[in-house]
């Protein structure tokens, strides 16, 4: 230890705590907003969120009734939202059959075989897919469905969703098949297996459960769509009958008495919409649940 | 400055990283940390100029005393002790989307301490003191990463000098360089300590041998040993020193 | 695939011809059927993109031949007169997105920058799981919204507000009526709100820590850091983000369709206005569309929201794309 370790001076300033000066006052001030700011736009996204959650007090207006009856013309009391419900199920349904098989093949193409220009292709194409607006879709499927046949259909509509499904379904698919190591493939083909055989009964149940939320997802999604249907679904206040007619959705009935003029219309649509905000909150839930998005890298 | 490290602990949430290390270093000289992977040594460099404590879940015990201050005192923001006591790190890291001539003045800049012409001459001259300036001087608008990973460690030198420190820590600069620049780099060490005392932490005992007056040997967060380079080397005191100097671990 | 082997070890008829494919395709004929099939729907997603392009174009060239570029500045859209424009309906989407854009870009960047920064731990995860949920609600419900909520409001108290002490300024003159471009452009803001954040946040996490050390190091305070390091750093991504949200503005129909008004005001820069956008006219005219002209000018409505949409995504994709290239970790959006 050398004499030159000093005790503190102290009249000497210390280099550690220099005075306030006028710069110094403006970082600290720039160095605060930022934090006040920052938090309080967080509080806002989250608080927004919230307030909108209170649409859950639609909950008031729900009773047997709302599941099962009809919609009653001019808002007379005992109506319900049943086809509404009913439809929403069939167009998922539908939309499911096409969108899935579509989507995890096309997965399949851009993860296992897919080489050089034509999967580049393939790729954008599906990524395109997923910025379009999805009242496009529903024109789409006016044109080729609807207008052939003359009238509105679920069918048109499943068909329309399911196009919707399909980027959805691709992408969350592809990008977990890519995280099944490669050396799971290259033990089943070393086995002899075919190439059929390593994806159907190697590389997909290894990834079945990111492909599960994928589904999960998309079909929430889909259930969500109101816009697409306008043109294809399009509605409809009686019992649905059979997937060529026009066919009746939760998010079309909501639209629907929403621009209402009777309140007990009105009272259904917050109804319709307690409904489909629980979906939504029971499948973010689910799917973050069981993907283990509650214990993140954070 | 000369500074006093006294009774340190550091922790990574609860694992202890560092304990109970004393240290006093002498202004203007170079002390080399030298120790096995995961020693401490870059730990306790950390803790001189209050940077563990950014890793989350991090925690500091004990005193340093810089010029009799201490500058773990509550009272004290970590943002003034780094703008005294300053660090190169072990990969070069540029700001890549700034020039050559706004990485060496972001210090200056953001404490207020350089303007205008004084800018500079301040740039100028902290490039010539990391030897730079030479080959810098015509294109001191080029963005930092069109430099070679060498130049690219001397801009980060040159960073860290331009805001004036009195302390320079220094935590494995050569280790991404190639031969060539870690030779450079260890030159502008020798020059460097004129004006400022140098802490090197190193895994590579020839360059500790080469650059520092003093050596400090660290073994699982222990400060096990401290002396004058020479005498450290060839007649080391604790028997972990020895095996590790003879290479039995490493 | 089970070999085809008769009991004194030869290979039947069945089990020589499935070899010979073999030899012939260099695969098992299983693989061939199944890459035959995985082709064969691949083609089919193919033939849906390029049929929506082409349904989208055909349809409306009746409408494209029959008043060509002046479809875009024609004031009216009007079916009595067989006169068709979208001029207004294009400055109800610009307007409508531009307004949204103004309020989300901030808010979103600090709230990104909030999660990413100064989060405390045990708070993360739930702000993470609000802000997917906030993506997550339907527009419809959006709208329900801003129709029954935040239209009457604006009416009764927020716009008379905004006009008695900011009268002054352009934006708050005007007829109040609850619904209308403010009402249409919050609506906006808040689809497209969590979209930068989430984005802006998945960015901004992809700064190496060295940058934010060697700023630290300098003696920057929170702020500097990220404006020196954090920010420069991610912008490319960031502004790709910002693209991205850009082009969910533009398109986005039903929450916009019900609280923007639907009617024509003389355009003008007043937020009270009310006012369509190309969405909105899509789906209101829809039903009363009648076959020719009407139905062509609406279906070219469409083309022109979906060739909007198409750039930004493009845009957008190439400038998220660039900052994967520069080693940052993939950004799927």
């Amino acid at each position: 230890m050398s004499a030159t370790v000093s005790e503190r001076d102290s009249s000497a300033p210390n280099p550690f705590q220099p005075p306030q000066s006028a710069r110094g006052i403006q970082r600290q001030f720039s160095n605060g907003c930022l934090v006040v700011l920052a938090t309080l736009f967080a509080l806002l996204a989250v608080g927004v969120l919230i307030y909108l959650l209170f649409i859950l007090n639609g909950i008031r207006y729900i009773n047997l009734d709302f599941f099962l009856n009809l919609p009653t013309p001019n808002g007379e009391p005992g109506g319900g939202m049943g086809p509404a419900i009913q439809g929403t199920i069939i167009l998922v349904g539908l939309a499911s059959l096409f969108g899935i098989p579509l989507g995890i093949f096309t997965a399949i193409y851009l993860s296992e075989f897919g080489r050089g220009r034509l999967a580049n292709v393939v790729r954008s194409l599906v990524d395109l897919l997923t910025g379009v607006p999805t009242i496009i879709f529903g024109l789409f499927a006016w044109v080729i469905i609807v207008v052939p046949q003359q009238t509105f259909s679920g069918f048109a509509g499943g068909v329309a969703l399911g196009i919707i499904m399909i980027p959805i379904v691709a992408r969350t698919t592809e990008d977990v098949l890519h995280l099944v190591p490669r050396e799971q493939r290259e033990a089943s083909l070393a086995l002899g297996a075919t190439e059929a055989r390593t994806t159907l009964r190697v590389v997909i149940p290894a990834a079945l459960s990111g492909i599960v939320t994928g589904i999960v997802l998309a079909m929430a999604r889909v259930a969500g769509e109101t816009a697409p249907l306008l043109m294809t679904a399009f509605g409809t206040t009686f019992r649905n009958s059979g997937i060529f007619q026009p066919m009746d959705a939760l998010t079309l009935r909501v639209y629907n008495f929403t621009l209402s003029p009777y309140q007990l219309q009105v009272n259904q649509a917050y109804a319709g919409a307690f409904v489909l905000i629980l979906l939504i909150l029971i499948t973010s839930f689910t799917v973050r649940w069981f993907t283990g998005g509650f214990r993140r890298r954070f | 400055m000369a500074f006093t490290v006294q009774h340190l602990d550091a922790w990574y949430g609860r694992k202890q990283a560092l304990f109970d290390v004393n240290l006093s270093v002498e202004p203007q000289t170079v002390t080399a940390m030298i120790g096995p992977s995961g020693c401490g040594k870059s730990t306790f460099v950390r803790c001189l100029n209050r940077m563990h404590e950014e890793v989350p879940d991090a925690r500091v015990n004990g005193t340093v005393l810089v010029d009799g201050f201490d500058i773990y005192a509550r009272s004290i923001k970590p943002r003034h002790v780094r703008q005294h006591i300053g660090m190169v790190f072990q990969q070069p890291n540029v700001l890549p989307t700034r020039s050559i001539f706004d990485n060496v003045a972001m210090g200056p800049r953001i404490n207020g301490t350089a303007h205008g012409s004084a800018l500079r001459e301040l740039v100028e001259s902290s490039l010539q003191q990391a030897a730079l300036w030479d080959e810098v001087k015509d294109k001191l608008d080029a963005p930092a990463t069109a430099l070679s990973g060498g130049q690219q460690q001397r801009l980060c030198i040159a960073r860290a000098v331009a805001n004036k420190p009195q302390i320079l820590l220094m935590d494995e600069p050569c280790s991404a360089l190639d031969p060539i620049s870690t030779l450079q780099v260890e030159e502008l060490i020798g020059q460097l300590k004129e004006s400022y005392t140098i802490i090197i932490v190193t895994h590579n005992m020839s360059q500790a041998g080469r650059v520092a007056d003093r050596t400090v040997f660290f073994l699982l967060g222990k400060l096990i040993e401290e002396g004058e380079t020479k005498e450290l080397f060839s007649h080391p005191h604790k028997k972990e020193t020895e095996d590790y100097i003879s290479g039995r671990f490493g | 695939m089970q070999e085809q082997v008769t009991v004194s070890g030869e290979r039947g008829v069945i089990g020589r011809s499935l070899d010979w494919i073999t030899t012939r395709f260099g695969k098992k004929p299983t693989d061939l059927v199944f890459r035959g099939i995985t082709l064969l729907l691949v083609f089919i997603v193919i033939a849906t993109v390029i049929g929506v392009a082409a349904v989208l174009v055909v349809y409306s060239w009746p409408t494209i031949t029959t008043f060509g570029l002046s479809f875009l500045t024609n004031q009216a859209f009007d079916p009595v007169h067989n006169k068709y424009g979208v001029a207004p309906a294009i400055f109800g989407t610009l307007y409508t997105s531009l307004f949204a854009m103004f309020f989300a870009i901030p808010i979103g960047l600090l709230a990104a920058i909030f999660v990413v920064d100064f989060c405390p731990r045990p708070l993360r995860i739930p702000l993470a799981f609000f802000t997917d949920l906030l993506a997550a609600i339907p527009s419809v419900i959006i709208g329900l919204f801003g129709f029954l909520l935040l239209a009457p409001w604006l009416q009764q108290t927020g716009e008379p507000w905004l006009q008695q002490h900011l009268g002054f300024l352009p934006f708050f003159q005007g007829q109040i009526q609850g619904v209308g471009m403010l009402a249409a452009g919050i609506v906006l803001t808040i689809m497209v709100l969590p979209l930068i954040i989430a984005v802006s946040r998945e960015v901004m996490l992809t700064v190496p820590t060295a940058q934010r050390e060697a700023m630290l190091a300098l003696g920057a305070t929170r702020w500097e850091v990220i404006r020196y390091a954090v920010l420069p750093f991610s912008r490319v991504g960031i502004l790709g983000g910002v693209i991205l949200a850009l082009g969910r503005a533009l398109g986005e129909t039903m929450a916009v369709t019900m609280v923007i008004g639907n009617q024509a005001s003389k355009p003008s820069l007043s937020l009270f206005q009310t006012g369509y956008t190309l969405s909105s006219v899509i789906a209101n005219q829809f039903g009363e569309a009648t076959p020719g002209i009407f139905l062509s000018a609406v279906i070219e409505a469409g083309l022109i929201v979906f060739i909007i949409t198409l750039i930004t995504n493009i845009l957008a994709r190439l400038l998220i794309n660039s900052m994967q290239s520069r080693g940052a970790k993939g950004v799927r959006v």
